[in-house]
């Protein structure tokens, strides 16, 4: 099935701080997304970016009141939809 | 038959305090994902019943992604009943391995941990629906104060296989854990507390990064304050006014011979606490009236860095600098663990993913972080010339770390995949678990080093007395000294810096060197190679393969660096 992304559908690394999002889809492997969904990172979630590392460091995310840092790569295949 | 009662969970639900708590026996506990990397087995006894309780390490999924994730689903396999630990303000997150626990047939008891927690954060559980919901017992605990423990106990006759939830796929579950949440959780709105401000300020990189820089030197200093203080006030006046007083004594009595070489050094000369080289001297003095005074601080800093959950906050602000060196930011964990002893430090380069990230992690922690017992030595030799000498072994081994790094990220081969980690709420660290947790390891301390100082002791003893030190140090002495400008005999104590690095630092103070030498010495010993300790974990974590490449490495950059410094230092 093809997601049709709309006008603010846009990478996670994308979304300003503070701003709240929800994710959209998750792209790359299989194991992959299984991993960000254990961790909570799946689609219908509400997120927000708590700081964003300089000369493309890792993301800090707020995940269902659960923080966590993952890589801009890894961030990168998240989409979101801004809210 | 005894039962097998393993623990598992998600990393940093507080799997080990249950553990301690059912057990009785005491493993080290801390707020950051990844402190157990391995299991630990203790027994519990109740109504006559004898259980073996296995502490595993946390594991988001039965689909391991690292070594230590690797050993928890090994744990599993071998086990009758299963206790879930889940952290109750993370509910849905946490249901997915317990989804995938119900399906693997095994009796299980749920727990849900830090329900203090949910209290402050507006979080309400409704505990005996989600028992209805999932078949098994549930039980609320607080087990860092022991609340609900009782309970688990009683409860752990009603665990039961699970006859309601059936086995599906990934997307299934969610669906499952989705309408459980619906029916057991309520969330009330909250607002951003001062813990939140905390997190915030030091997670953000403008904010974050000085604070990083304050905490470290911080750290260190106190360090080093309460070391010396407590060498000073406390441990040198006992060994001053009572102890070598007793041994002087003893000297008289025993009379010259070998004995008397043996326990306390030559006889006639003066006793010296770190030179003599007798086993009721210097194999004393050493581990408890020059080393564990830093072992103290250091673990007692360190557990409160470890409890606060600051680790995983600096992990994500060093994570740039660390990927250059093929890791990433998980990468400063094993160095911390590592100042204190490298054998921890070792053995938690588990939570890396990959088999590159875990090689140049484990082989710069052996070639450049000296670990505390040498490092309080190299403060009692070198301080008193002055911080500028501690600062070059300091730096020069900060360079190293980067530029060795830099290097093997290009020529090892294989993924260095990025962070994922979770961060911690923080949590104010109980002033009792801190000094358990401290205790604990000065113990194991005194366990390890004072036996290895003995027989270090002893061995040098027999070698001496026999000639064969002294064959060797002439053998090495024009590349000491024309490669290192170091006397021949400092290659013996290179030698005995393989048993206990502290003890060939007392054995370099002895050689009457210069401050520059002595410098050049010391960084030396710290990068050839690790402690027999060390290397005997890195042979089982790396495999034989890999650890003859690594020790190839320690030894040529020791060369290198050695001929650098002295052509630096000594200008020849």
């Amino acid at each position: 099935m093809v997601k049709i992304m709309n006008i603010k559908s846009i990478p996670l690394t994308q979304l300003p701080i503070n701003q709240r999002g929800k994710i959209v889809a998750l792209d790359g492997g299989l194991g992959f997304q299984r991993r960000l969904r254990v961790m909570g990172i799946k689609e219908g979630q509400i997120v927000k970016i708590v700081s964003k590392q300089p000369f493309r460091g890792p993301l800090t995310i707020t995940v269902f009141g659960c923080q966590m840092t993952l890589g801009r790569g890894m961030a990168e295949k998240i989409t979101v939809e801004v809210i | 038959m005894i039962k097998k009662i393993v623990l598992m969970g998600n990393p940093n639900v507080g799997k080990s305090v249950v553990f301690s708590r059912l057990t009785g026996a005491n493993v080290i506990a801390s707020n950051y994902p990844g402190t157990t990397v391995d299991f630990s087995k203790g027994k519990m006894r109740y109504e006559g019943d004898t259980f073996e309780i296995i502490d595993a390490p946390g594991t988001y999924s039965l689909d391991p992604s690292n070594k230590a994730e690797e050993v928890a689903l090994k744990m599993l396999r071998e086990a009758d009943i299963v206790i879930n630990v889940i952290d109750s303000t993370n509910l849905e997150r946490n249901l997915y391995l317990t989804l995938e626990l119900l399906e693997q047939n095994k009796p299980l008891i749920l727990v849900l941990n830090l329900w203090d927690e949910t209290k402050h954060l507006g979080i309400n559980i409704d505990e005996k629906r989600l028992e209805q919901i999932l078949g098994v017992p549930v039980i609320p605990t607080v087990a860092l104060t022991g609340e609900g423990i009782k309970e688990l106990v009683i409860n752990i006759k009603n665990a039961r296989v699970n006859d309601k939830i059936k086995p599906t796929s990934e997307e299934g579950r969610w669906i499952e854990i989705g309408s459980i949440i619906k029916k057991v959780e309520v969330v009330e709105h909250r607002h951003h507390t001062l813990r939140d401000r905390i997190s915030d300020l030091t997670i953000k990189p403008h904010t974050g990064i000085p604070i990083a820089i304050g905490v470290i030197f911080i750290s260190f200093w106190i360090v080093r304050l309460i070391g010396e203080s407590l060498i000073i006030f406390v441990l040198d006046p006992i060994f001053d006014n009572y102890y070598f007083p007793l041994i002087e004594g003893l000297s008289e009595k025993i009379g010259p011979g070998t004995i008397h070489t043996l326990l306390i050094g030559e006889y006639g000369s003066p006793i010296d606490k770190i030179e003599s080289l007798g086993m009721l001297t210097t194999g004393l003095y050493i581990p408890i009236g020059v080393v564990l005074p830093y072992i103290i601080s250091f673990y007692f800093m360190l557990s409160l860095l470890e409890d606060t959950g600051y680790l995983p906050r600096l992990a994500t602000l060093v994570d740039k600098v660390f990927h250059k060196l093929g890791m990433h930011g998980y990468g400063i964990i094993p160095m911390f663990l590592g100042l204190g002893c490298n054998v921890p430090g070792a053995l938690s380069t588990r939570t890396l993913e990959t088999k590159k990230q875990r090689f140049i992690s484990a082989t710069l922690l052996a070639i450049c972080v000296p670990c505390m017992a040498q490092l309080a030595m190299v403060f009692g030799a070198l301080g008193k010339y002055g911080l500028f000498y501690i600062g070059i072994v300091f730096i020069t081994l900060i360079l190293l770390y980067i530029i060795l790094g830099l290097i093997l990220n290009k020529i090892i081969r294989g993924e260095s995949p990025e962070i994922f980690m979770e961060i911690p709420a923080y949590r104010r660290p109980s002033f009792k678990a801190t000094v358990k947790k401290t205790w604990m390891r000065i113990r194991w301390f005194l366990k390890e080093a004072i036996p290895f100082l003995f027989l270090g002791v002893l061995i040098i003893n027999i070698l001496y007395a026999i000639g064969i030190l002294q064959l060797i140090s002439n053998v090495l002495q024009p590349i000491m000294s024309n490669f290192f400008g170091m006397p021949g005999d400092a290659s013996i104590a290179l030698i005995t810096g393989f048993l206990r690095k502290d003890l060939a630092v007392g054995m370099l103070i002895s050689l009457n060197m210069s401050p520059l030498q002595l410098v050049i010495a010391v960084t030396m010993l710290t990068i050839y190679f690790p402690c027999v300790a060390t290397f005997a974990v890195l042979i089982k974590e790396l495999g034989i393969k890999d650890m003859i490449k690594s020790a190839a490495l320690m030894l040529g950059v020791a060369a290198i660096v050695g001929i650098i410094l002295k052509i630096i230092l000594l200008g020849v």
